[in-house]
């Protein structure tokens, strides 16, 4: 099969022998960093969960200060996000790419919108007074102990989302010139915008739904 | 001193072959490599100046500590040396030691490659840890800090006037570098192997640098968490862990030690690495229990995980979880032990030959035992009541962190010495400095174990004049610890210049390693290397020892042999 050759991409970067093999060491490593995130987060979840024990009535009174429809609004965009991601992979992996410009696109939009969304409602904790130590009007503290951890855990998921965004761009734009410099690149973000979806699925009940 | 005098039978200067040291010239061609052995460079010299820095510090403190009152500091500057000290020495030498210098240079050259997987990533990590470090400098010329290594909360965050924020966004930047090292590190290993170089083939430190790179990948974003949430707290003022707004100080203690404790193990797996390449080379003895070894090095980064709580034990946390602490400390002596069983096996019948490496071996099997063995006693519930937060507990962990871990570093490089620059180290020299460093490090912290037990506290600047004449021993032995540590220094730089030439295998040693010239070119391997045989097969005929000027000589014969 003499046009085989024709698919492999450019030549390997050094130390790599084969594409593949670089392919396959940079899938290790986004799975080795991610196992990494799931410690970081792992700890906040932790932390969490100790004050919302000591402190279950200021954790639910703290939910209902939140709006359950953004939350879940803001859940939906990015399931949605996940899945035009994921198509995206399998989109570069058959060679589609128009299919992979226009659902990186869709990706990059979907997370924008996300981080748009996130932020108006953090406008309105502001309004409401919610903010700790900047604009925090309520007399409780565990209160304000909650909405740390609230703007901590998501400010750090939004940090996340955000350079998820940023890497997608720059995939965009190279698959739009038809110069990806490296498709396994499309894989691997692939798999970072699904973890960072994943905590996501985290964030939304531990925030918005306990009572 | 017959090493020292350039042989005639060296094989002869190879000014024309090309070496990672003389591929390109000028500074850019080093600040900006992805050569991995540059990196390697990069990294001892950043690290070795870390050193002298953490050094310079604990030496003022054994000054101040050779009176009672505090008269050559106030209380607050000593507060700020030991903290300085501790942050200095565990976070910028410990840790990055042995894996960023020796394990950088070693790791691709042991498994038969050309560099780790991915070298840009790897210059990423030496300048983040850089960074880290030049924002830890300013902190301490700036006033320092006065929290002690540990950051215990709500002094850290509500009362220390010191520069608390800045040490802990040098820590906080330092942890990516290392967590970016041991991705690099575990994708290497898994990926990057020689035909061949089956996992039981691998050679045991890459092994403990696999080991330790997973604790590192584990352990350090908790780190970086708690101290996001501590920097947090200090900048805005929320109550994390101050109970005065409903925090919880004693959760700061579990994160924090969550990280902490296993970083122990990131500083002493890598030297036990070394000192089961170092016990088989010079006993030219294939290693006894090589599955073992192996398999205790991940043991212990799996234990280690396990065991945190046994630094909580007088802090409030439940007296069952103590227990279960406890019963977990004295399970991870067990794959300690293993190793040390194991090497002991291996100089059973072995032909031991006492070189600087080796004198080096030796003394860490007895420091590592000793500050082992005295980690049981301070994890036993009961007595640790009694000796924690004493120059007991100083002294265990000294005893594994310098006692072991720098001997084991200190060893390395000798061994690898004439690999990375090409050149032999003066032996007698080498020898001398070796005793040295032993005899002045036991007489620095032995007299610490036993003033710990009758009561002296650490972190005191003044002390009550019963413990003077320890004081004054310790002191004593930190003098000559000192000097000691500097002739290394002295003789390994002399050697770079006037050193004879090491050829590619002065030890006769196996591995990949030893196949290259020294010091190797850029791309690690004139040919891709292909493994056949099972590691340290030292026991083969053509594996004798022979001291390196025979091994330079015998490769000149045969260099001159294969021209005709």
């Amino acid at each position: 099969m003499p046009e085989l050759a024709t698919t492999l991409p450019g030549r390997p970067a050094p130390p790599f022998d084969s594409v593949g093999q670089q392919a396959s060491a940079r899938r290790l490593g986004m799975w080795v960093f991610l196992a990494s995130e799931t410690l970081l987060f792992g700890a906040f979840f932790l932390a969490y969960t100790v004050y919302r024990r000591l402190y279950p009535e200021a954790w639910a009174a703290g939910a209902q200060h939140d709006s359950l429809a953004i939350g879940t609004a803001l859940t939906g965009v990015l399931l949605l996000s996940s899945l035009t991601a994921a198509l995206a992979v399998a989109a570069s992996k058959a060679r589609a790419w128009r299919a992979v410009t226009g659902l990186i696109a869709a990706t990059v939009g979907l997370g924008v919108f996300f981080i748009g969304l996130k932020f108006y409602e953090y406008w309105l904790h502001w309004q409401d007074g919610f903010v700790p130590a900047l604009h925090f009007t309520h007399a409780d503290p565990h209160l304000d102990l909650f909405f740390v951890f609230y703007f901590l855990m998501t400010l750090l998921h939004a940090l996340h989302m955000s350079i998820g965004i940023g890497l997608w761009t720059l995939l965009g734009v190279q698959a739009h010139r038809r110069r990806l410099r490296d498709e396994a690149a499309v894989e691997t973000t692939g798999l970072y915008w699904h973890f960072v979806d994943l905590v996501w699925l985290f964030l939304y009940p531990l925030l918005y739904l306990v009572k | 001193m017959t090493t020292t005098a350039p042989s005639p039978f060296a094989p002869p200067p190879e000014a024309t072959r090309t070496t990672y040291l003389n591929a390109g010239t000028g500074l850019r061609s080093w600040l900006l490599t992805t050569d991995h052995k540059r990196i390697a460079v990069l990294y001892t010299l950043a690290i070795t100046a870390f050193f002298g820095l953490g050094g310079v510090m604990a030496f003022l403190m054994r000054l101040e500590l050779l009176t009672p009152p505090s008269d050559l500091f106030t209380i607050d500057t000593y507060n700020r040396l030991f903290s300085a000290h501790g942050i200095v020495m565990v976070w910028f030498f410990l840790i990055p030691s042995i894996p960023t210098t020796l394990g950088n240079f070693l790791l691709p050259l042991m498994i038969g490659t050309r560099d780790l997987a991915f070298p840009r990533l790897n210059l990423l990590s030496f300048y983040i840890f850089l960074v880290g470090g030049l924002f830890t400098l300013a902190a301490v010329s700036f006033g320092g800090i006065d929290t002690g290594w540990t950051f215990y909360t709500p002094y850290s965050t509500s009362f220390s006037q010191t520069r608390v924020f800045l040490v802990v966004m040098g820590i906080f930047v330092m942890g990516f570098s290392s967590i970016l090292t041991g991705l690099n590190f575990v994708v290497t290993t898994h990926t990057l192997r020689a035909p061949g170089m089956t996992w039981n083939r691998l050679p045991l430190f890459v092994w403990s640098l696999y080991a330790t790179s997973l604790i590192q990948i584990l352990a350090t974003p908790v780190l970086t968490l708690t101290l996001v949430l501590l920097g947090m707290e200090r900048w805005f003022g929320v109550g994390i862990f101050d109970p005065a707004l409903g925090g919880d100080p004693i959760l700061f203690e579990h994160l924090f030690w969550f990280y902490s404790h296993p970083a122990v193990y990131i500083m002493i797996l890598p030297g036990l690495g070394v000192i089961s390449e170092l016990i088989t080379c010079f006993s030219r003895k294939h290693i006894f229990g090589y599955n073992w070894i192996a398999g205790s090095s991940l043991a212990i980064a799996a234990f280690g995980f396990l065991v945190w709580g046994h630094h909580m034990f007088v802090s409030g946390q439940s007296v069952y979880a103590g227990l279960v602490f406890s019963v977990l400390s004295f399970v991870v002596a067990i794959p300690s032990a293993i190793k040390v069983f194991n090497w002991i096996a291996t100089l059973y019948m072995g032909r031991i030959y006492l070189r600087t490496p080796m004198l080096y071996a030796f003394a860490f099997i007895g420091l590592f035992v000793i500050g082992g063995m005295t980690g049981l006693i301070v994890a036993s519930l009961a007595v640790d009541v009694h000796v924690h937060d004493t120059y007991f507990v100083v002294a265990h962990f000294h005893y594994i962190m310098v006692g072991g871990m720098l001997t084991a570093y200190l060893g390395g490089l000798h061994f690898w010495w004439p690999k990375i620059t090409g050149k032999l180290y003066p032996e007698g020299w080498g020898i001398a400095a070796a005793i040295l460093i032993f005899v002045g490090f036991n007489l620095t912290f032995l007299p610490q174990f036993i003033m710990g037990y009758l009561g002296m506290p650490r972190r005191y600047g003044a002390y009550a004049p019963e413990f003077q004449v320890y004081h004054v021993l310790s002191t004593a032995g930190s003098t000559v610890l000192g000097v000691a540590y500097l002739l290394p220094l002295g003789y390994l730089l002399w050697s770079l210049k006037y050193g004879p030439d090491a050829g590619p295998n002065p030890w006769n040693a196996t591995g990949l390693e030893w196949t290259t010239p020294s010091p190797p070119p850029p791309d690690n391997f004139d040919e891709a290397p292909v493994v056949r045989d099972m590691p340290y097969a030292y026991h083969l005929e053509h594996r004798q020892f022979m001291d390196p000027d025979e091994a330079g000589a015998l490769a000149a014969k045969k260099a001159s042999r294969s021209e005709d």
